[in-house]
């Protein structure tokens, strides 16, 4: 077994792909990181897991460069002089993506697409039509555009923003998006019921249903949880990663609590009594050796790997060190509360029905939170150097483990149940949490009623929201967008462009994303 | 007011959120009681007033049920009751023992909590007219709390006589069942001059949010009427459509109007055998005619 040759022979790969994973193979043979050996056996358990971001990082994580700097000042590095019009912006856009690095080689933010654009269109009379909608030449472009970024970018975790202002950019974008059948890019709409008008959201709801996107982002909350960090304005990267603009986070390690309960616990026994010692000992472990690693991995990007140093995203102003964060991640709440509450299946005090096993999950993050928000990781500056937390989605090769804070897929609640107890879960995630939810394909005549739940979801506290109708082809995964007819292809030998489909593949297989209960 | 002069309403259901019945996201309350015998309907336990005989306790499989003696209906136990529709099953008159009465403040309380995710409330049934001083308050208190309401009815009863449901409403769902007479009695066991007669009154008021036709070929056998003309045995679908549409075209109104392709699930047995279920292209080439016709928006769902 040569797993170089093994990658070169592989004919299920592409030419990308097949680049990205020896370069990987290479970075293998290095390891510069220092690991206790505690820490490593929680990595070999799979408690504790990097998520394929390599033994020795040479770029940060999630990288999100401030576009509007880049459009006001172009790049001495790319010789990009600053757009005088849509067209030209278009271009520049294109021009710098490539050269944003990230973990699977394609940039995880290209930006809030509307409010990057619309300036152009706004100050070009040519743009915009008597109807306020953009002018057909202008529109053709929007489309062009949006076409292009799925062939240049073709992974799932390439997201952009919309909203929360309601802009002739952001509205074609819709129309295009709906019935063009792409995964990418994954979409937000930054929602803010007191700023995006309803029209505009529903529109989002209605494409939301046929192609899965765009999710929903709690925009008031958000806004303020950054700038109350020192890091406004933030976006949505990746899968619903909020981030700061001009920077974004070196690392995500995530702690999986499925994997932990399984581990740490002796037996299934009565919760309540057993809590306290759990939080303080193995869980509080956990959560410490989970930090560690995440402090080693900041040092050496900060301090050896050069990325700042070298980079022009840093040396021209367009990504900055103090606005680099790092992320906490977890999944798995559901089956430890489960176990800790000693919940059987088809018990009512399964996680998600609103018994023991919530009130234990509740407990859980609670615990976890202060734990993070009391650390600080060295030579961090970004919200004094405090870890972010980020209920993960999940990678293909979980089985059994559900995303983040989500009730596991089999035993969603009635929608409005699941609603009102995943509000309050989201709070402590400033760095993302989301719920997704399929729908009859009958919702589609309807788009009002989403926009209604969604209202209710984030007044409740609720901080993102995704959803399809069940028959579409693109199906978001827990995160991610694939399309099934793609997973298909690969299931078939054949190779797809998009590295996600991979993964869909096995989550489809291994998460039973296509049993998510559909909602009437 | 004393709490015992608040209306109280026997209530069949209540459905914290739906998509299918009216705009946005809305409650359900499903009153018990109706005055059509429609042969496709949905949730024929919905029907008839309990008589409290108490054939239906034996059938509960989860000891959700217990005999409140001097023929008052049974008590139910909400808490136990594993929604399994023996009950309901078990029943000769075609009622139900899980109907509650409830008065407004309770009914509405029970959806207080999911008022963040509510555009309005649908008050169904049943047949919701048939309890019309329960229903114009539950209007009222509703619409007081944020929550306005739309009737949804089968059109028995002349609105206009209810000057307060009409004050009250935000606006009106009407089945049209059928547009000839004898074929709406054969369907329904009711006659239709009320329900056109509703149907014209409510669309000149521009009151009407959406008006429903459910398409259904007589059953048993060929030549049922499956091209949806006026053959002999079928039901005159293109009539009814065609005529329903005119009507809401002439009038203005910017009602939706649904049809519904006709699905046996939930059906009695004995009256689905009576029914079969038109092909899809059928249902489209009505849309159309509706269309044509003027109706302003039409859905085949
Ligand atoms: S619901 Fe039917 S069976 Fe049960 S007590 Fe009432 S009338 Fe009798
Ligand atoms: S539906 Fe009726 S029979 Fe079934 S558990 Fe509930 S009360 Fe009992």
């Amino acid at each position: 077994m040569d797993p170089v040759l093994d990658t070169i022979r592989d004919t299920t790969l592409t030419y990308r792909q097949k680049v990205s994973a020896l370069a990987r193979l290479g970075e293998e043979r290095s390891a510069p990181l220092r690991i206790s050996p505690a820490l490593q056996a929680l990595r070999d358990a799979g408690i504790v897991c990097d998520l394929n971001e390599g033994p020795a990082p040479y770029r940060p994580r999630y990288i999100l460069p401030d576009y509007a700097a880049y459009l006001r000042r172009g790049s001495a590095f790319l010789r990009v002089e600053p757009p005088k019009d849509l067209l030209e912006a278009i271009f520049a856009l294109l021009g710098i993506y490539r050269h944003v690095p990230s973990i699977t080689g394609y940039p995880v933010w290209i930006g809030d697409l509307d409010a990057l654009l619309e300036p152009f269109v706004e100050a070009d009379p040519a743009a915009l039509g008597p109807d306020g909608e953009l002018s057909p030449s202008a529109d053709k472009a929007v489309r062009l555009f949006m076409e292009q970024i799925d062939r240049d970018n073709p992974d799932s975790f390439c997201h952009a923003d919309l909203g929360p202002r309601s802009t002739a950019v952001g509205r074609a974008i819709l129309r295009h998006q709906r019935g063009a059948g792409r995964a990418v890019p994954n979409l937000s709409l930054r929602y803010d019921p007191a700023v995006t008008p309803d029209a505009f959201a529903e529109a989002a709801a209605a494409c939301a249903l046929e192609t899965a996107k765009p999710s929903f982002a709690n925009h008031p909350r958000f806004e303020a949880e950054f700038a109350a960090l020192g890091l406004a304005p933030y976006a949505i990267a990746s899968c619903y990663n909020g981030l700061p603009i001009g920077g974004g986070s070196l690392t995500l390690v995530r702690l999986n609590l499925a994997r932990l309960a399984g581990r740490a616990l002796p037996a299934p026994t009565g919760a309540a009594a057993d809590l306290g010692a759990f939080l303080a000992g193995p869980l509080a472990e956990a959560v410490a050796a989970t930090l560690a690693y995440i402090d080693e991995r900041c040092r050496f990007l900060l301090g050896e790997s050069g990325f700042f140093a070298s980079s022009f995203l840093a040396s021209e102003g367009l990504v900055s060190r103090s606005r680099f964060t790092a992320m906490f991640g977890l999944v798995g709440l559901a089956e430890l509360a489960n176990a800790l509450a000693g919940a059987a299946p088809g018990s009512a005090d399964r996680f998600g029905r609103g018994g023991a096993a919530d009130e234990i999950g509740q407990r859980v993050l609670a615990g976890i939170d202060r734990l993070v928000a009391a650390h600080r990781v060295p030579g961090l500056e970004a919200a004094g150097g405090r870890a972010l937390l980020h209920a993960q989605v999940g990678i293909d090769s979980d089985s059994g483990v559900s995303p983040g804070c989500r009730v596991p897929i089999g035993e969603e609640p009635p929608l409005h149940e699941q609603l009102l107890r995943s509000a309050p879960l989201h709070a402590p995630f400033v760095a993302g949490a989301g719920d997704v939810f399929a729908f009859e394909p009958t919702a589609k005549s309807n788009p009002g009623q989403i926009v209604d739940a969604v209202k209710g979801f984030f007044a409740s506290g609720g901080r993102y929201f995704s959803c399809y109708a069940a028959d579409s082809d693109v199906v978001r995964v827990t995160g991610y967008l694939v399309k099934r007819s793609e997973v298909e292809k690969l299931r078939r030998g054949e190779a797809v462009a998009n590295g996600a489909t991979v993964l869909g593949k096995g989550a489809f297989d291994n998460l039973r994303v296509l049993d998510r209960a559909v909602r009437k | 007011m004393s709490a015992a002069a608040e209306p109280v309403g026997l209530v069949a259901r209540i459905l914290p959120f739906s998509a299918v019945d009216g705009p946005g996201n809305r409650a359900v309350v499903f009153l018990q009681g109706c005055d059509f015998d429609c042969s496709y309907c949905h949730n024929p336990e919905t029907r008839a007033a309990c008589s409290g005989c108490g054939a239906c306790l034996a059938a509960c499989p989860a000891g959700a049920l217990a005999d409140s003696g001097a023929g008052l209906p049974p008590r139910w136990d909400q808490a136990r009751c594993r929604d399994c529709g023996a009950c309901a099953a078990a029943c000769a008159l075609g009622s139900s023992p899980r109907a509650r009465r409830l008065s407004v403040g309770e009914l509405l309380g029970e959806i207080e909590r999911y008022r963040p995710f509510l555009r309005g409330i649908t008050v169904s049934g049943g047949e919701c007219t048939l309890q019309p001083d329960f229903l114009a308050a539950l209007l009222e208190a509703s619409r007081a709390r944020g929550l306005p309401g739309l009737v949804d009815t089968n059109g028995g009863s002349p609105l206009a006589a209810r000057p307060r449901i009409l004050a009250a409403a935000e606006g009106f769902m009407l089945d049209v069942k059928a547009w000839d007479p004898a074929e709406h009695r054969a369907l329904t066991g009711a006659d239709n001059a009320p329900v056109l007669e509703n149907l014209r009154f409510l669309a000149g008021r521009g009151a009407l949010f959406e008006v429903r036709t459910v398409l259904a070929l007589r059953g048993g056998g060929p030549g049922g009427g499956e091209t949806g003309g006026a053959q002999e045995g079928a039901f005159d679908l293109e009539g009814t459509v065609r005529e329903t549409a005119r009507v809401l075209a002439r009038a203005g109104s910017r009602a939706r109007y649904r049809l519904i392709r006709y699905r046996p699930y939930g059906v009695r047995a004995a009256r689905a055998a009576t029914l079969a279920e038109p092909d899809p292209a059928l249902a489209e080439r009505l849309a159309e005619l509706a269309r044509r016709e003027g109706a302003a928006e039409v859905f085949v769902s």
